[in-house]
C-alpha cells in the first residue's frame, strides 16, 4: 500500500519533470506549427474528420485572428473598441467584391492570397479613421467613437445598392481552405507577438499604464497608436476576407453589434494582453457556441451570464496579462531569469 | 545657458496658474523652486515638458524654442522628469519600465519589428543591455523581472529616477523627490541627488517642500506664491526674505 503510494508519487514526479522539460523546450512550438500545417493539408485531403468539424476548425482560426487583433487594442493598449465587426465587414466586402466582380472568374482561386492581402490593406486604411480620434480621446469616449464607426459602416453598406444593399452579396466562391486559415492564423499571432515584444509594443503597453508618463518617457504615442490600429485592422480585414469566402454569403446584418460583442467576449474570456489568452478565448467560445447549439436561444442567455461571472471573478480573463512561455521571445525570458537569480540565492542562504 | 524661460504664463480658463515665470539655468546648476501648495510649481514643470501649452512666454532649451513641441519630442531633446506622486508603469516589469524610456533611441522601423528582420534583433538585445546597465548602476538589477507595483516605496522612487535617466537627459526635473520619505533619509537623498548630478553631468531643477533638502543642496532658489515669483536668490537670502516668511507662515509672522 505504502510502496504503491511511493511509486505513484515517483511516477507523478517523473511526469511532472517530463512536462516541465517539454514546456522549457523552445523547439516544440515550431515543430507543432509545422505538424499543424501539414495536418491542415492532410485532414481535408483524406477527410480525417468530418466536414462539419473542419468547418468549426476554420471558424476557430478566423476567430483567433479576430481576437488577437482586437486584443491589441483592448488588452495591450487598454482602450475599449466595440467596432471590430466593422473592420471585419470592410475586409469581407473588399474581398468579396474583388472575387465576384474584379478578378477574371477563372483566376479567383489563384488570386485569393492577393485578395486577402488587399482586403487587409484596405481595412488598415480604414483603421486610420479610428486611430485619429484616439489621439485626443480615451476610454469610454473612444468606445463611443468606435460604436459610431460600426454603425456608419453598417448603414453605408446597407445603402449602397451596387454592393447588394441590405440583401448583401450571395454566392461568393468558397476559397477559404484549412491550410489558408492555418497560415493566416499563425501569421497574425506571430506578427502581433513580434510587435508586442518590440519598442512599439512596449509603447502600446505604456499607453495602457499611463499615457502622460509614457509621453514624458519619449514614447511617440501618436505613432504607436496609428501602428496598433493599422496592425489590428489589417488582421481584422484578413479575418473578414477569410470569413466571406467561407460563409459564401455576407450582408450588413452579419456584422452587427452582436458580432463585435462575440469578439469582446473572446478577448475578455481568454485574457487581456495575452497571445495565449486570445487563442484560448477564441477556441473555447467558438466551440462552446457549437456545443450549446441544442439549447437554441437559451445559449444567448447562458453565454452573457458566463461573461458576467467572468467579469466578477476573473476580470482580466483566464490568462489576463500573463503569457505562455513558448510565445515569449527567448532572450526576454533569459533577461528576467538572470535578474531573478541572485534573489533566489539570497533566500536560500537565509533558509540555511 | 541650458534653459531660458521667459515670462511664462498659464491661464486655466480665468484662473491664473503661473504668471511671468522667468528663469535662466546654466549648465551644471542645481536650482530649486519652492512655494506653498497650489503655488503653481508643478504647472511650471508641465509647461516646460509640454504637457500643457503656455498661454504666453517662451521656453528655450539648448538654443531651441520648445514651446508647442509634443512632450515626447521635448523629452527626446534632453529634458527628463519624475513625478510628485510616482507614475511608474505598474503592471510592467522593472526592466520594461526602463526600456520604454529608450523609445527615442530606436532606429529600426515597424516593418523590421513585426517580421524580426534587419536591425531589429541586434538593437533589441542592445536595449536589454542598456537597461540592465542602468539598473545595475542604480542597484536595481535584482528586481529587473519584478513588476513595478511590487517594489517597496523607496525603490519605486529610485526606479522612477532610473527610468528618467534612461532618456539620456541633460536637464532633470525632480518633482518633490522627498515626498513620502522619512526625515532621517533626507541626507541620503541629498547625497544621491549630488551623486547622479556628477555621474551624469546633469543640470537639475527641483521642486520641494522639504526646506532642509532645498536649503541643503540648491545653489539658487525661486519662491512662488499664487503663480507669481515673490523671491529669488541664494538659500540664505531667501530664508531671510520677509515676503517668503509671509507666504509660508502668514502675515505678521515676523512679530
Amino acid at each position: 500500500m505504502t510502496s504503491q503510494t511511493v511509486n505513484n508519487n515517483n511516477l507523478r514526479m517523473r511526469l511532472k519533470r517530463r512536462w516541465e522539460a517539454l514546456m522549457a523546450n523552445r523547439k516544440v512550438l515550431p515543430i507543432l506549427v509545422l505538424v499543424g500545417f501539414v495536418l491542415s493539408f492532410v485532414v481535408p485531403q483524406y477527410n480525417l474528420i468530418g466536414p462539419y468539424y473542419q468547418l468549426i476548425l476554420m471558424y476557430v482560426g478566423i476567430n483567433i485572428i479576430m481576437t488577437v487583433s482586437l486584443n491589441l487594442i483592448n488588452g495591450y493598449m487598454g482602450e475599449f473598441s466595440v467596432g471590430h465587426a466593422g473592420f471585419m465587414a470592410v475586409g469581407a466586402y473588399i474581398a468579396a467584391l474583388l472575387t465576384m466582380y474584379v478578378w477574371p472568374q477563372n483566376m479567383v482561386a489563384w488570386l485569393f492570397p492577393l485578395t486577402v492581402i488587399i482586403a487587409g490593406l484596405g481595412t488598415a486604411l480604414v483603421g486610420l479613421v479610428v486611430a485619429v480620434p484616439s489621439f485626443k480621446t480615451r476610454g469610454d469616449y473612444l468606445a463611443i467613437v468606435t460604436l459610431a464607426f460600426l454603425f456608419i459602416v453598417k448603414s453605408l453598406v446597407e445603402n449602397i445598392e451596387a454592393i447588394g444593399g441590405p440583401r448583401g452579396i450571395p454566392g461568393i466562391d468558397r476559397l477559404t481552405t484549412l491550410p489558408w486559415v492555418f497560415f493566416w492564423t499563425v501569421l497574425a499571432l506571430w506578427v502581433t507577438r513580434n510587435f508586442i515584444y518590440s519598442n512599439f509594443g512596449r509603447g502600446v503597453l505604456s499607453i495602457r499604464e499611463d499615457e502622460i508618463a509614457s509621453d514624458l518617457m519619449s514614447v511617440n504615442s501618436r505613432q504607436v497608436k496609428v501602428l496598433a490600429f493599422l496592425v489590428s485592422s489589417f488582421f481584422a480585414g484578413v479575418g473578414g476576407a477569410l470569413f466571406a469566402h467561407l460563409l459564401q454569403f455576407i450582408s450588413p446584418r452579419v456584422f452587427d453589434i452582436i458580432k463585435s460583442t462575440d469578439f469582446l467576449i473572446m478577448v475578455y474570456l481568454g485574457g487581456i494582453g495575452s497571445i495565449a489568452g486570445s487563442i484560448l478565448g477564441a477556441t473555447t467560445y467558438t466551440i462552446l457556441l457549437e456545443v450549446l447549439r441544442p439549447l437554441q436561444v437559451w445559449r444567448f442567455v447562458l453565454m452573457p451570464l458566463m461573461l458576467v461571472f467572468l467579469m466578477i471573478y476573473r476580470p482580466r480573463g483566464i490568462m489576463g496579462l500573463r503569457e505562455f512561455r513558448w510565445f515569449v521571445p527567448g532572450y526576454e525570458l533569459l533577461a528576467t531569469k538572470l535578474s531573478k537569480k541572485p534573489k533566489v540565492e539570497v533566500t536560500d542562504a537565509a533558509a540555511d | 545657458m541650458l534653459l531660458q524661460i521667459n515670462r511664462l504664463t498659464k491661464y486655466f480658463g480665468g484662473l491664473l496658474a503661473v504668471s511671468d515665470f522667468t528663469l535662466d539655468l546654466n549648465t551644471g546648476e542645481l536650482v530649486g523652486v519652492i512655494g506653498p501648495n497650489g503655488a503653481g510649481k508643478t504647472t511650471v514643470f508641465n509647461l516646460i515638458t509640454g504637457v500643457y501649452r503656455p498661454s504666453e512666454g517662451s521656453v528655450v532649451f539648448d538654443g531651441q524654442n520648445i514651446v508647442g513641441k509634443s512632450p515626447d519630442r521635448i523629452t527626446a531633446s534632453g529634458i527628463a522628469r519624475t513625478f510628485q506622486n510616482i507614475r511608474l508603469f505598474n503592471d510592467l516589469t522593472v526592466l520594461d519600465n526602463v526600456r520604454i524610456a529608450a523609445y527615442h533611441q530606436m532606429r529600426y522601423n515597424s516593418f523590421e519589428a513585426m517580421f524580426r528582420v534587419g536591425r531589429f534583433n541586434k538593437e533589441e538585445r542592445g536595449y536589454i543591455d542598456y537597461a540592465m546597465n542602468l539598473l545595475e548602476f542604480f542597484k536595481l538589477e535584482n528586481y529587473a523581472g519584478e513588476f513595478a507595483r511590487n517594489l517597496p516605496y523607496g525603490l519605486q522612487r529610485r526606479l522612477e529616477i532610473t527610468r528618467a535617466m534612461a532618456t539620456k537627459p541633460k536637464l532633470l526635473l525632480l518633482d518633490e523627490p522627498a515626498a513620502g520619505i522619512n526625515p532621517n533619509e533626507i541626507d541620503q537623498l541629498m547625497e544621491f541627488i549630488q551623486w547622479i548630478r556628477q555621474e551624469f553631468k546633469l543640470t537639475i531643477l527641483l521642486i520641494e517642500h522639504q526646506m532642509r533638502l532645498v536649503m541643503g543642496i540648491c545653489e539658487r532658489i525661486k519662491v512662488l506664491d499664487f503663480g507669481a515669483t515673490i523671491a529669488e536668490g541664494t538659500p540664505l537670502e531667501v530664508q531671510n526674505n520677509p515676503k517668503v516668511l509671509e507666504a509660508y507662515l502668514g502675515e505678521g509672522a515676523e512679530q
